[in-house]
């Protein structure tokens, strides 16, 4: 249930007409804490590429993340909840990729900025991972090479309602659903070599 | 054996492009096979005139050949450019399969020159290393090693540069397909010996070796540092790249010439539009054809402002990693109206894709010469706002002067151009040493510097911003109020829309174009501008084909970040943070 119904007023009562200090509504706790945390995402930039330059658009002075809650750019994935994968991901980077993603806090959720990210874009090559899906779970896929940063902002406003919708991040849902192996980066899936040319 | 045009070195068959090649030998090819005639080595080398004087030989002789093209007064080549590997299994009439191809330029006499040398079919490809002649050879020898599979005797440190450690094969060799991949697991990362078996040396007070990204807010892109450190001094350092090696190459011969374009912006992203404009001159030398005056000057202006940018991200992010964040968020106002400009033109802000082979996509806006002259107005207040933010900043200075000192014998032993290389005292400029478009026609300075730090190569890039501008107002004072942007040629360029659906030749042009694309002459060739950090050429092979049959571009970066780990030993960890930011390293032209 979201916590602001469309054309809903807030039930919270007019201390002046009421005549008494009981300011209150109602609601319930998963949808407060998902409204706090839609509004205070905390993202680390895995920035490789073209896409990490329009990510900077985004965040510096004249698109200003901030104006949706979500300029507190950390490094360090402890500190962060939001990873935004903007670039191509090649295979050398893949572990890097999935341990800093192992090492963010719950709960956690991925953006997947520029075709590159989410598909391996027109690198269909040797090197070049064929979308991060094959790593970690992606919760919003942003089309662009790069995307505009309209685009990118368009995505973190998708990424907001789907939190304050309650819905879970990817990771979670595959673990409840018994198949958090599936994204795991495991060596069991080694690529068979190659036939004679 | 002679030195006669249209024999190869001793042993070998005669050389296919010889029977083309013109009676009369352009000057420069006339005067080194002369040079080489009256040497010692005379058995040694052919000499060849292609678009550039070309010296062809044998992996033996190879190291002799490059040390008398480094140290004769007459050759004086002493500034590597670039190492391309070439496989020629597809490429029928070639003495071998596989060779070297090493473009030279010499900055007292300012000529290029390329020398190939032909690994002889049979056994493993193998030409001994060149490290002791220009140590930039170091790291595109091991990238010939990694994707080639040439084996270089005598390389101290011959394992993969770009490809990751659990590759198997050479992904440029012919026979690669260009889709297989393999899986790369953490325990597959191998480090380099020397920090995996330390040996502490007794007495040291606190000696650690550190790993510094791939995924690290100063590292520009994903670089992966190890270093030693003893406190806080580096005493051994190594780079590992490759974290970003999307296959360019791979991609272009599987791409038509056209097709190429938008990889090609995705090399050096954050200045695309010379990163283009580089490339299809290339293509277009090829064909022999010209771009009108309009499309030519189109292109160097919106180049100028993509270098103004590159710049600009390159100050900013360098201030960011030593801790002022005002300048970068205030520089983005010019970038931002600049990316606007752009957008105006082709309709994309940063990997442009405006440039055809031949001219240019669309022809630009009405309102393109008042949108850039108001914004050569707008740009210097910028950059005099942050010129007196920081030029005499303290903090700044402390932390720029005199850290990651090149002297000029180093920067061009290392293979560096551009603003690195000015900054040590060179004026090589490739828009002044061999005008391209039209900065013969203009008036602007060359700044260099002769400190050769960090400073130093922020105050250069500062004053190329305002020479560009410059340029661009003088551009502009020449831009023809009308006219085409594209040459007329139809085999290369699509005929105009109108005549298409009136004219039958031009609809028979239009198909042939879209259904096969541009067939550009068998043959090869290097062209090379001036990038936004530094010589960026393009050595493109055609056999006739859709397609490029190799393209390697000279990464300006790839040699800079080749020589980071020693310009970094001696130095603080922190010093090595700034330094790194001056080198302006760009992934995706770093590692393509």
């Amino acid at each position: 249930m979201p916590l602001f119904g469309k054309g809903k007023t807030l039930p919270v009562r007019d201390p002046a007409a009421a005549g008494g200090p009981a300011d209150f509504f109602t609601t319930r706790l998963e949808a407060m804490v998902a409204w706090a945390r839609s509004n205070s995402l905390w993202p680390l930039p895995f920035a490789t590429a073209c896409c990490g330059i329009e990510f900077m658009s985004v965040v510096s002075s004249h698109y200003d993340l901030s104006r949706f809650g979500a300029e507190v750019v950390r490094f360090s994935p402890r500190q962060a909840d939001l990873l935004i994968v903007a670039g191509t991901v090649v295979d050398k980077l893949a572990p890097a990729l999935r341990k800093i993603y192992d090492q963010m806090p719950e709960p956690k959720w991925v953006i997947s900025m520029g075709v590159c990210a989410s598909s391996g874009g027109f690198y269909r090559a040797y090197h070049v991972t064929q979308g991060i899906d094959e790593i970690v779970p992606v919760d919003v896929y942003v089309p662009g090479c790069p995307p505009t940063p309209e685009e990118l902002m368009y995505g973190i406003l998708e990424l907001q309602r789907k939190i304050r919708s309650g819905e879970k991040s990817r990771d979670s849902r595959s673990a409840a659903a018994g198949e958090g192996s599936r994204f795991a980066w495991s060596p069991g899936e080694r690529t068979p070599p190659p036939g004679k040319p | 054996m002679s030195i006669a045009a249209g024999t190869g070195p001793a042993g070998l068959h005669p050389h296919p492009n010889s029977v083309e090649a013109p009676p009369t030998l352009s000057p420069s090819a006339e005067r080194l096979r002369d040079r080489f005639a009256r040497s010692p080595l005379s058995e040694k080398v052919a000499v060849l005139d292609l678009d550039l004087p070309t010296v062809e030989v044998s992996p033996a002789d190879w190291p002799t050949v490059a040390r008398f093209l480094r140290d004769d007064p007459e050759c004086r080549y002493d500034l590597f450019l670039d190492l391309a590997g070439v496989d020629n299994a597809k490429r029928p009439g070639r003495p071998t399969r596989f060779e070297a191809v090493v473009h030279l330029h010499s900055l007292s006499r300012d000529e290029h020159v390329r020398a190939k040398v032909l690994l002889p079919d049979g056994a493993e490809p193998r030409l001994p290393s060149v490290i002791d002649v220009w140590p930039a050879a170091n790291w595109f020898e091991r990238e010939a090693y990694d994707l080639f599979g040439f084996d270089f005797p005598g390389h101290p440190n011959q394992r993969r540069l770009l490809c990751h450690d659990a590759f198997v094969g050479h992904p440029l060799r012919k026979d690669y397909s260009p889709g297989q991949r393999w899986f790369f697991a953490e325990e597959d990362l191998r480090m380099p010996a020397w920090a995996v078996h330390t040996e502490e040396r007794a007495g040291h007070f606190e000696t650690q070796t550190i790993s510094i990204g791939p995924s690290h807010p100063a590292t520009h892109g994903i670089i992966h540092l190890v270093a030693r450190l003893d406190g806080e001094r580096i005493t051994r350092a190594e780079t590992q790249i490759g974290y970003m090696h999307r296959c360019f190459e791979k991609m272009s011969e599987t791409h038509t010439w056209n097709q190429v374009i938008p990889f090609c912006d995705r090399l050096n992203y954050v200045s695309a539009m010379i990163n283009g404009v580089g490339y299809v001159r290339t293509v277009e030398k090829m064909l022999g054809i010209e771009v009108p005056d309009r499309g030519r000057l189109v292109r160097t202006i919106l180049s100028e402002f993509s270098r103004i940018m590159d710049h600009c991200v390159n100050i900013g992010t360098n201030l960011v990693d030593i801790g002022g964040l005002t300048n970068f968020w205030y520089l983005y106002q010019p970038r931002e109206s600049i990316y606007g400009l752009i957008e105006a033109c082709c309709g994309a802000r940063l990997t442009v894709s405006y440039v055809r082979v031949g001219g240019l996509a669309i022809d630009v806006p009405e309102d393109f010469v008042p949108r850039c002259r108001a914004l050569i107005e707008s740009i210097p207040r910028f950059v005099d706002d942050v010129e007196r933010l920081v030029t005499r900043n303290k903090i700044v200075r402390n932390r720029l002067s005199g850290t990651g000192v090149v002297t000029k014998e180093q920067a061009i032993g290392w293979g560096f151009t551009g603003p690195m290389l000015r900054s040590t005292g060179v004026a090589y400029d490739v828009r002044r040493s061999r005008p391209y478009d039209f900065y013969d026609r203009f008036d602007w300075d060359i700044p260099i510097s002769s400190d050769g730090d960090n400073f130093a190569r922020y105050l250069v890039r500062m004053e190329e911003i305002r020479q560009s501008l410059a340029i661009i107002r003088q551009a502009l004072d020449i831009f023809p109020a009308s006219g085409p942007v594209n040459s007329d040629d139809w085999h290369v360029v699509l005929p105009p829309k109108d005549a298409v659906y009136h004219d039958m030749e031009s609809l028979i042009f239009h198909f042939k174009l879209i259904m096969e694309g541009i067939r550009v002459p068998r043959g090869e060739r290097y062209d090379w501008i001036e990038g936004a950090n530094g010589e960026l050429g393009f050595y493109a092979i055609s056999e006739g084909g859709a397609g490029p049959y190799r393209l390697k571009p000279r990464p300006p970066c790839f040699p800079m970040m080749a020589a980071f780990e020693d310009m970094i030993v001696g130095g603080g960890i922190s010093d090595a943070i700034a330094t790194l930011g001056t080198l302006n390293i760009i992934a995706g032209e770093l590692e393509r």
